[in-house]
């Protein structure tokens, strides 16, 4: 067994999110390096430009890239030779939650959701965090972090298609979706897409897809195809950044896939904002 | 072809005229903060005949609840939320209380749009997720009503050339139809 501290889990968890909040990790500047330069539209090369500055003043001066610092999202991997000492590891995640927002300066984003009173003094900030958990091999402690924005939420959707839509009908599903959100998710977008299991399977599976490197490439052949095509076919949405109208829509496609039930055919898309804010910490 | 304007408020209808769908506007002024909580709080009010915590004959209203300022800046991060929120107050204050101006991102719905046209009024958009930039436009911030709401209180700033690129006109136009279909590939 290996003894992780509780206090170590907070620190490393609190300082992952405050710096999270004001620097833009290296595959996502890569991305809006490169939709600025690829850009056709002139009003969409001034956002993708603002963009880039935006980011290097974040840096600079230490202050939040958007003011939507988002709801703090984890996959917590778990060695089961892990043993977490002086405390629960899913409490450990939340005093670093509520640690990094409040000392960052980041937004207390969250609410109750039917008087839509803010948490921030009674329960604190941004609780309770989102976090999946899962059980692996060996003794090491594996946490994925990523701030999710509100305005991409809220044009993710899911839903079961006919086993016979197919490949096809998956394809059709994202453009819909990308295409009905328009300018409100804040492209260009990383766009996240979970096929399979069951309903809930494959929205989780779509918010991971969201957890990966931007640029990198799908092991699965079939899934890079699928990928590689809808990357073209969003862009020829004319969406582009701001929904100002462009060529440069979405940073890239990740898709996962698992097996489903025999009847159904889950999809799920979940949408990420230019701000891709993501990180992992291994302890 | 796009121009540029450097505007100040409070909004005029000649202002307000002379713009179209694609132009950018640097604005300077006082501008007022105010996301869904806020505006139900103000409709409310015009609906029981009650005084508006400011004047909105004129005014700009900006769509974002800011990150807490660090000691020593007047706020912190401070970029447009999305603006269909909003969609159902939104023609209440253009009709009844002359709102001029409006600061926001994302697709607004018709209603939104013929009050623009019919009454003289803008739909500005600002970069989404640009909040550390826009801030640096943003001199001075106070909180004038609704403190309990938060980062969505209703918050009185001046801002110096604010950048904004106009969305809706007074001339039922839309840069998110029309710039998308110059891009659209079918």
């Amino acid at each position: 067994m290996r003894e992780i501290k509780y206090e170590d889990i907070v620190k490393a968890i609190r300082d992952c999110i405050i710096y999270s909040g004001t620097n833009l990790p290296k595959d996502a500047l890569q991305k809006m390096q490169e939709a600025f330069e690829n850009e056709k539209s002139p009003v969409a090369k001034e956002v993708l430009r603002q963009l880039l500055e935006n980011a290097k003043i974040a840096s600079d001066e230490q202050k939040p890239l958007c003011q939507d610092t988002g709801l703090a999202v984890f996959f917590v991997r778990v060695g089961e030779d892990v043993k977490v000492v002086g405390g629960t590891l899913k409490d450990a995640i939340n005093e670093g939650t509520q640690k990094g927002y409040k000392e960052g300066y980041l937004r207390a984003s969250t609410c109750k959701w039917d008087s839509r009173e803010n948490l921030k003094d009674s329960v604190g900030y941004n609780l309770p965090a989102i976090i999946h958990f899962d059980l692996v091999e060996g003794d090491e402690l594996e946490i994925e972090y990523a701030a999710k924005g509100g305005g991409s939420e809220n044009v993710s959707r899911a839903t079961v298609l006919p086993p016979a839509a197919g490949r096809q009908g998956i394809i059709d599903y994202v453009k819909e979706v990308i295409s009905n959100a328009g300018p409100n998710p804040c492209p260009p977008l990383t766009v996240g897409v979970g096929i399979g299991g069951t309903f809930e399977k494959a929205v989780i599976s779509s918010k991971h897809a969201l957890f990966r490197k931007l640029g990198s490439v799908n092991e699965d052949p079939v899934l890079r195809e699928m990928e590689d095509e809808l990357v073209i076919e969003l862009n020829k949405l004319g969406i582009g950044a701001m929904g100002m109208g462009g060529t440069q829509t979405v940073f890239g496609v990740h898709i996962e896939a698992n097996p489903c039930h025999i009847a159904s055919l889950p999809v799920s898309v979940n949408v990420q904002c230019h701000s891709s804010r993501h990180t992992t910490i291994k302890l | 072809m796009s121009k540029t304007y450097y505007l100040t408020t409070p909004l005029s209808d000649s202002d307000v005229e002379q713009l179209k769908s694609g132009d950018i506007v640097y604005l300077s002024g006082t501008i007022y903060t105010a996301r869904d909580a806020a505006h139900k709080k103000l409709v409310d009010l015009i609906n029981d005949g009650k005084e508006l915590p400011f004047e909105i004959e004129g005014s700009v209203i900006y769509f974002v609840g800011p990150t807490p300022p660090k000691p020593g800046d007047p706020i912190g991060s401070a970029g447009p939320t999305t603006s269909y929120r909003m969609d159902s107050y939104s023609p209440i204050l253009i009709r009844q209380k002359g709102l001029k101006g409006m600061i926001g991102k994302g697709k607004r719905n018709q209603e939104v749009i013929d009050a623009c046209k019919e009454c003289k009024a803008i739909y500005f958009g600002a970069t989404g997720g640009a909040g550390a930039l826009l801030a640096r436009q943003i001199k001075s911030a106070e909180v004038i009503a609704y403190p309990e709401l938060g980062p969505e209180a209703i918050r009185k700033l001046e801002v110096v050339d604010f950048p904004l690129t106009v969305i809706n006109d007074s001339y039922g136009q839309d840069l998110y139809k029309i710039g998308r279909e110059q891009y659209e590939v079918k």
